[in-house]
């Protein structure tokens, strides 16, 4: 009979396709809808040269794809593009499940470049493996300490990892002008940078750009899926991100599993650092600039912070960025208009409720883990 | 009987008829028909999951009717949705309060019907005056400026049904009114519904599971039982036996047969225990007694007198400040959640949402909420999700939850199906003490008879369980011996048996102090304390 009962309260049994494509229908509909936001305001953009050509936009996303997917060379830099998001947006995904906004990516990836540029730098000359694993052992570590900063200061003081993750962007940031000009500048250049890698520098596939960072990307994507829906520690981090009290209910330690999850996340950005130095710049200035950071905060978003959808997310975004090139040269559309689309993309996302209404599709069960993040860490600041 | 009645009676100004609502694989309204008469209170009484929500989402405009119809004033209408519903004069006061907390009393009834001086500013001048004017009226003046979220729940509730008033709502659905309120605040609800009924001649749907309740306040009583109606009643012409059997379908106990309780050694000592609230106010102020093998130790008290934090303490979840607490004489004062359920001691809290679940993740993990760690159902740090499905399913089936799959999400789970599955996830296993914390809160008949079986039945094992619930005619029902709480303090501890329901009533009013001046002094001490 307890099969059979009948009952309104009941669940309906819904087929996993289903809750695929419910779970993936704002995330489609922000990047379409972005993408038609952008080409309204590539077609006004005629205005600039006098005349309005409405095969404007689909030129420019033309110019876009062929950039992005028409050669080789453009998907492999596509991919190269994604690779920093990957680890950046997993980063900040980790933390969405714990109930934590890392907005701290940005500093935790400049940490990594940091430590694999300055570690990398003093090892050049040991063994290539030797040299390699220290240089990406020391991103990862110091990724990983600016992780756990934040991550203790909210477990033992209850400081909001938001407030508190920013504070630690700009020191990374000081912190990184201050070594390069200093202790870490390298003799013999015309500008303050660190020295040169040597056999820290990560090895390349058959003379492609396509660099060991790579590889660790996306063989963490797997590895950061099992942990998180197969390991007893997954399920720690999504029981403290999804309640805390029943955490403590369930014997759980909130306080550690919040400095460990930070602690993680700031370990995959400091990857991702370590990644761009090791395989791409090869060494850091003191100016060092970038926007990965911020750009895994939209990537962890439209991924619905499950690491599959991080890493389609990454590769659109690394598409766009790799594409826009050929896009301002063939169409000459300014590649900022990439920026312009992702943070439509964010707009579309943010507004979950409003899409679906819209559209009129059911609301999942749940609110999704990062929108919930998002807007219960706001303001709340109870300590865990 | 009630034919006869309803002849001689004016047209109805609700009916609902054959109204049928199918879902996947569940019959959740089957013809069901309904008829509220103007100025009626009309109580729809039925188990969780009867299908009571599912119709009044339909009459709210939330669902769509796959047959039947629905009339009001004789006429056929189609609702479409609760603007639609709203403006045909049908207000729903929601179980879980639909009030935005940081906004005043007449922004949460003005909201989504603004009356506007000009297109641009709100004219709050009239609105104002026309809430006052009904709360007058109706015995619950309230200050429109004053802020939702700093009002207890018995007013918000008031705040709801003067929005519904505000809207000139002919046909009032209260969803479980008196699930969140005390015994006197219900009191004080029934009143104004009754008078609601009287002056302005609004007919009130009251969903309840409530027996005594429903015969208390209602005209006329529908029982829905598995999405169809089982009958009809007036409360002068049933009891509480009668209604019980027609919404579980069967004979039901309304108490349950303890038998001898025969209790051995003491399980739970708790010696002087001092336990704060969680601003850090000491709320339990040196408490002693003890649990023993086979016996329930009921503790009574009126809410918010200590009971939750002093359970609480014996659960790893509240720090005890000083004192001890010993479980067959190991020391468990600071032991933590972990080191006691590793111990035996399993815990039903009163919480079950904040505490008990976590409502979006499937029943498989809440099911092994605090055992994920351990073999079988983890090896290392790898899952095993064949044996957390295994285990999920036998508890389903032992507890009978109702759920068609392990892997739906908790959340989707009526009430009583959730404290199931709590109690099937802590009875299920061995254990020394059972802690219950208002186990059968929200709950219907159904539901409460068969957790209040399966307690007995540990207790028969040689369990020994500390209850605590808000109930006395609970602790009554189930209790060995019954302590009671006033102000953190365990006042007087009374064998079951010559235990007085008026006399542990008096206890939990006034902790036993019989002067004025004492309680007088009890008050200002309270007064202090808040400021």
């Amino acid at each position: 009979m307890t099969a059979a009962a009948p009952a309104a309260a009941e669940p309906r049994r819904r087929s996993p396709v289903r809750r695929l494509i419910n779970l993936a229908i704002v995330p489609l509909v922000a990047v379409v809808g972005a993408l038609i936001v952008g080409g309204v305001i590539i077609f006004l953009s005629g205005f600039a040269s006098g005349e309005l050509d409405p095969t404007l936009p689909f030129q420019a996303y033309a110019s876009l794809f062929k950039g992005a997917f028409g050669s080789l060379r453009g998907i492999l830099f596509s991919v190269l593009s994604a690779t920093p998001l990957i680890l950046g947006g997993m980063a900040v995904g980790l933390g969405f499940k714990a109930g934590l906004f890392n907005i701290g990516a940005q500093g935790q990836f400049l940490m990594g470049a940091l430590g694999a540029a300055g570690v990398g730098a003093w090892v050049a000359g040991a063994p290539g493996i030797v040299a390699i694993s220290a240089a990406v052992l020391a991103g990862a570590v110091l990724g990983a300490v600016w992780g756990f900063i934040p991550g203790a200061l909210k477990a033992w003081t209850g400081a909001h990892e938001v407030v508190t993750t920013i504070m630690l962007n700009f020191i990374a940031g000081a912190l990184i002008g201050y070594l390069i000009t200093g202790p870490l500048e390298a003799p013999g250049f015309s500008f303050s940078r660190t020295g040169p890698l040597g056999n820290a520098e990560f090895p390349t596939l058959f003379g492609t750009s396509i660099h060991l960072g790579v590889f660790i990307a996306f063989a963490l994507v797997p590895v950061i899926w099992w942990l998180l829906w197969k390991s007893t520690l997954g399920f720690e981090i999504r029981t403290v991100g999804a309640n805390p009290d029943a955490a403590r209910y369930a014997g759980m330690h909130p306080a550690l599993i919040t400095i460990l999850t930070m602690s993680l996340c700031g370990l995959l950005a400091g990857l991702a650092g370590a990644g761009q130095i090791l395989g791409i710049s090869h060494f850091m200035n003191a100016s060092y600039g970038t926007s990965v950071g911020f750009d895994s905060i939209s990537v962890a978003l439209l991924g619905r912070a499950h690491p599959v959808g991080i890493t389609l997310a990454a590769l659109l975004f690394g598409a766009m960025r790799a594409g826009s090139g050929l896009m301002q040269i063939e169409a000459g559309i300014p590649v900022e208009i990439i920026d312009v689309i992702q943070a439509t993309i964010l707009l579309f996302l943010a507004a979950d409720v409003v899409v679906r209404q819209a559209l009129r599709i059911r609301a999942p069960s749940a609110e999704p883990d990062e929108l919930q993040t998002v807007t219960k860490t706001y303001g709340s600041g109870t300590p865990v | 009987m009630t034919e006869s009645q309803s002849q001689a009676s004016p047209a109805p100004a609700l009916e609902m008829r054959g109204v049928t609502k199918r879902y996947p694989g569940v019959l959740a309204n089957d013809h069901i028909d309904l008829d509220v008469r103007p100025g009626e209170i009309h109580a729809l009484l039925g188990e969780n999951g009867a299908g009571k929500s599912t119709l009044m989402n339909i009459l709210y405009g939330l669902a769509e009717p796959d047959e039947g119809e629905i009339l009001l004033d004789g006429e056929p209408v189609t609702i479409h949705g609760p603007s639609d519903a709203i403006d045909r004069g049908i207000s729903m006061v929601h179980q879980h309060f639909m009030l935005v907390p940081v906004l005043s009393v007449a922004e949460n009834i003005l909201l989504g019907d603004e009356p506007m001086a000009n297109p641009i500013f709100l004219d709050r001048g009239v609105a104002h005056t026309r809430i006052r004017e009904l709360g007058r009226r109706f015995g619950f003046e309230v200050d429109p400026d004053a802020r939702v979220g700093s009002l207890s729940v018995g007013w918000q509730q008031r705040v709801e049904i003067l929005k519904a008033l505000y809207r000139n709502a002919r046909i009032l659905v209260l969803d479980e009114p008196t699930a969140v309120l005390t015994p006197q605040e219900t009191r004080e609800i029934f009143g104004v519904l009754r008078q609601l009924t009287k002056e302005l001649g609004t007919s009130i749907i009251f969903i309840s599971h409530k027996l005594n309740e429903v015969l208390e306040v209602a005209d006329r009583i529908t029982v829905i039982r598995r999405g169809k109606v089982v009958g009809q009643r007036v409360p002068a012409e049933t009891g509480e036996e009668d209604l019980a059997e027609l919404m579980v379908g069967r004979d039901v106990q309304l108490t349950v047969d303890r038998g001898e309780s025969t209790p051995g050694e003491p399980v739970l000592v708790a010696r002087d225990v001092r336990v704060a609230d969680d601003r850090g106010r000491e709320v339990v102020h040196g408490v002693s007694f003890e649990v023993r093998a086979g016996e329930i130790f009921g503790i009574a008290g009126v809410a918010g007198n200590g009971q939750d934090e002093l359970v609480e303490s014996f659960t790893g979840l509240r720090r005890t400040i000083s004192g001890q607490a010993t479980l067959l004489g190991r020391d468990i004062t600071h032991a933590t959640p972990r080191e006691l359920h590793e111990a035996g001691v399993g815990f039903v809290p009163a919480d079950r949402h904040r505490f008990g679940l976590i409502l979006s993740f499937p029943l498989t993990d809440n099911v092994v909420l605090n055992d994920y760690h351990a073999a079988p159902y983890a090896r290392g740090m790898v899952r095993d999700e064949d044996a957390i499905r295994e285990r999920t399913e036998a508890a389903i089936a032992e507890y009978d939850v109702r759920t068609h799959s392990a892997t739906v999400t908790a959340g989707t789970l009526s009430g009583g199906n959730q404290q199931k599955l709590i109690v099937a996830r802590e009875f299920g296993r061995d254990l020394k003490l059972l802690v219950l914390d208002q186990p059968t809160r929200g709950l219907d008949v159904g539901s409460i008879e068969f957790i209040h079986r399966q307690a007995v039945q540990r207790r028969q094992d040689g369990t020994a369980i500390l209850l605590v619930s808000a109930e006395l005619d609970e602790i009554l029902e189930l209790s060995d011996r019954i302590g009671v709480m006033y102000r953190g303090e365990m006042v007087a501890i009374v064998d079951a048996r010559e235990a007085d329901r008026e006399e542990i009533g008096l206890l939990m009013a006034t902790g036993g102090k019989v002067s004025v001046e004492a309680a007088i002094k009890d008050m200002s001490t309270d007064l202090e304390q808040a400021s």
